[in-house]
């Protein structure tokens, strides 16, 4: 028998042994939570200010101004004979007239271009299906709003907000638009056509639906062949493998795919899937496939992972009550390892969904006007549209691209949501 | 006192085992194992053992820790295939079946030879669902009813209805500890094996708890047949009529529990039942 160390010290002294060593234990304890504070605080400043800035400047192109023109639909002006199809009407000219009227003072040819030029390059079309869509204003006068051009929409918004506007416009112009504001022919209204409509030159315009619909497009097609596809290559290799030298190199190999830089995917895309077997240039399908390469084995590791982590003693229970295999894996392991499947396909689909460069390889970053309507229509994706957005030279642009990264975060806040959703029912089983 | 013992259980290891002494075999064996090796790996954990757990009756196996009574028990129903580096050797049969032959289909052994283990593991479901789980996957019962019948019986031999009659549908592993090693005995016969293995199922539980599962053992052994390891000797003396005693992964004695306890044949098992080394 050896006798304890202590023992030849008195029981009050090995309190004060301890006592002494508490203080510093304490003090390390503390600073390690204050660091942890720090750290975390610091991440949602960072957070805060980045949505702060995105917000602000996104907020603009939440609103868009319009112009009220009193137009002139006399059968006379738009050359209309009974029985003539309300298609191809002389609309030109007939918002040209309803220009003029509202500035009878502007005689010259110079300024006369120069005010059309005040109204969007879409008021003809806005004439037009105003006229189809009541077609008993024929012959009669009408107001009609329509929309202004994208640099007096700036303008106009600079100048309520910051008094003196950032952008520069001609004296003439600026004259003539204050004249409208003073008439109340100037409104201010929530810009649904940004939901509503595809990408455009103008961006008085253009919209986000075309962008986030091939995006939600792209990312179904991911999650449908990356979720399962990963989870049962995970399931396979964790519990019906055999442990080899084989199944160690395809371990090795899925750690390293997880690391290659995503263009390498792009460009597989390219010369496999579109020029090998011949899919549509541009599409979600492509995409959705190209992205499943990139989110597979991030998914694969994290299946793995939460798969070993299922508790050896609940496969005993099932196996011995004699399930089988098979049993075992999907009513007991599965469900018990969910969760941390969800968690992985989660951050793999949403570095899908920021994904920009693999996409431009296989051309989504082409300029889409038509909404698509499947996966194999050409279609662009959302972090592409910003991308193509930052690169315009408009500064209407400028908004909408703020605007198009807040629904980006909206998706992708969304995506986590129902995920969270999930994973909380799968842990409360 | 202290010292006495740690001198004689060194000596224990100079103390031959020269094939096992009373009585291992029986002319109505439900299983029989001759020449049975263990290994995990290169370490054998298992030495040349054979003996027979007879047809309705309580085998006791009894030894040291580490001697190996897990290892031997998982044998009888193959549990460990799940363990990649262990390899049985020699000849295990259930009915005269080789439990390691081709012809035998793992997945059938297991529903006739259950298993309690030895830590207990409910699955993370409801009370109702750990019960019914063996019954649903071997289709045992018919309609709802008959399971909600199979569920409740078991759950009265296992002397756990009454705690947890009024939440069925709560999870299983949110029982006491106790409770949880019932809930897995339940399960266990629920699915009526033939041969029931129990490893240390009362190690848990309190001496009320331990009583009715003891008083299970004993209904059981009308219809089943039953080999449980234990660590008391007070139990194994009250539940078995036959005892094993393993030392080091070989099997020393096996006789009558009777005899055993009151007329050891060999000088471990006299030093066991003693308590003079464990
Ligand atoms: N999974 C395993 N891998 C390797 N060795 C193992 C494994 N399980 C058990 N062993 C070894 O086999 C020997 C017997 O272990 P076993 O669990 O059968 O002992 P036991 O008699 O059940 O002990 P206890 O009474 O403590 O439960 C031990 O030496 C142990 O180290
Ligand atoms: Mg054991």
């Amino acid at each position: 028998m050896t006798k304890a160390v202590n023992e030849s010290l008195p029981t009050s002294a090995v309190t004060e042994k301890i006592k002494l060593g508490l203080k510093k234990r304490h003090r390390s304890e503390m600073m390690f939570k204050t660091t942890g504070l720090a750290a975390v605080l610091l991440g949602f400043m960072l957070v805060f200010v980045l949505l702060f800035d995105i917000t602000s400047k996104a907020l603009p192109a939440f609103h868009q101004h319009w112009v009220q023109l009193e137009v002139d639909y006399s059968a006379s002006n738009l050359r209309y004979s009974e029985g003539d199809s309300l298609e191809n009407l002389r609309y030109r000219s007939t918002l040209r007239k309803a220009i003029a009227n509202q500035f009878p003072d502007v005689k010259s040819r110079r300024d006369k271009r120069q005010l059309n030029g005040l109204y969007s390059s879409n008021a003809e079309f806005a004439i037009k299906d105003f006229l189809i869509a009541n077609p008993q204003a024929l012959n009669t006068v009408q107001n009609v709003w329509v929309r202004v051009d994208d640099d007096v929409d700036i303008y106009l918004k600079e100048t309520t907000s910051l008094g003196e506007p950032l952008i520069r416009i001609d004296e003439k112009e600026a004259q003539w638009i204050k004249s409208l504001v003073e008439a109340g022919q100037i409104d201010k209204r929530f810009n649904i056509q940004f939901f509503t409509s595809s990408d455009s030159r103008e961006p008085e315009l253009a919209g986000v639906r075309g962008a986030l619909t091939g995006t939600m497009l792209t990312m179904l097609v991911t999650l449908v062949l990356s979720f399962p596809l990963g989870v049962a290559a995970a399931l396979y290799l964790e519990e019906f493998a055999p442990k080899n030298k084989w199944t160690d190199m395809i371990e090795v190999n899925i750690n390293n795919l997880a690391a290659v830089p995503s263009i390498i995917f792009g460009l597989l895309g390219l010369a496999v899937i579109i020029n090998l077997f011949g899919l549509p240039r541009s599409a979600p399908l492509v995409g959705g496939i190209v992205l499943t390469l990139m989110t597979l084995p991030t998914i694969i590791i994290a299946s793995r992972a939460s798969i070993k982590a299922v508790p050896p003693s609940i496969r005993e229970a099932a196996t011995g009550l004699g399930a089988s295999k098979i049993q075992t894996t999907f009513s007991h392991v599965l469900p018990m390892a969910m969760p941390g499947i969800l968690t992985g396909t989660i951050i793999g689909m949403a570095q899908a969904l920021g994904e920009t460069a693999p996409l431009l390889m296989i051309g989504m970053v082409a300029f889409i006007v038509d909404v698509p309507a499947s996966i194999t229509d050409a279609s662009t994706v959302m972090p592409v549209q910003i991308f193509l957005w930052a690169d315009s030279p408009e500064r209407g642009f400028l908004a909408k691209t703020s605007a198009a990264i807040l629904v980006l975060l909206g998706f992708l806040f969304l995506m986590n949501a129902s995920a969270a959703y999930l994973r909380r029912r799968f842990e409360s089983k | 006192m202290v010292d006495i013992i740690s001198a004689k259980s060194l000596g224990s290891n100079d103390i031959k085992i020269d094939g096992a002494v009373g009585e291992p075999f029986c002319d109505d064996a439900k299983m029989s194992m001759r020449n049975v090796d263990v290994f995990y790996g290169d370490n054998q954990a298992i030495h040349d053992v054979s003996f027979d757990l007879e047809k309705n009756q309580v085998t006791a196996l009894i030894g040291p820790s580490g001697c190996g009574k897990s290892t031997f028990l998982r044998c009888l129903n193959r549990m460990n295939d799940l363990i990649p580096i262990c390899n049985v050797k020699g000849s295990l049969q259930l009915d005269g079946e080789e439990i390691y032959g081709k012809q035998m289909d793992p997945v059938l052994l297991r529903a006739r030879v259950g298993m309690v283990f030895q830590k207990p593991n409910p699955f993370p479901k409801s009370i109702y669902e750990n019960v019914a789980y063996g019954p649903k996957i071997h289709g045992l019962a018919t309609d709802k009813s008959e399971l909600d019948e199979i569920v409740e019986t078991s759950l009265r031999k296992a002397g756990l209805f009454n705690e947890v009659k009024d939440r069925l549908d709560q999870p299983g592993t949110g029982l006491s500890g106790g409770q949880q090693q019932r809930l897995c005995i339940a399960r266990t016969i629920a699915v009526s094996p033939e041969v029931i293995l129990m490893d240390e199922p009362a190690s848990a539980l309190d001496p009320i708890a331990t009583a009715v599962i003891e008083e299970l053992i004993h209904e059981l052994k009308e219809k089943y047949t039953i080999a449980i390891v234990t660590h008391s000797m007070q139990q194994a003396a009250r539940v078995s009529q036959k005892t094993a005693y393993f030392h080091l992964g070989k099997l020393v004695e096996m006789g009558d529990t009777k005899q055993i306890f009151t007329n050891p044949r060999h000088e471990l098992t006299e030093n066991y039942i003693s308590g003079r080394f464990g």
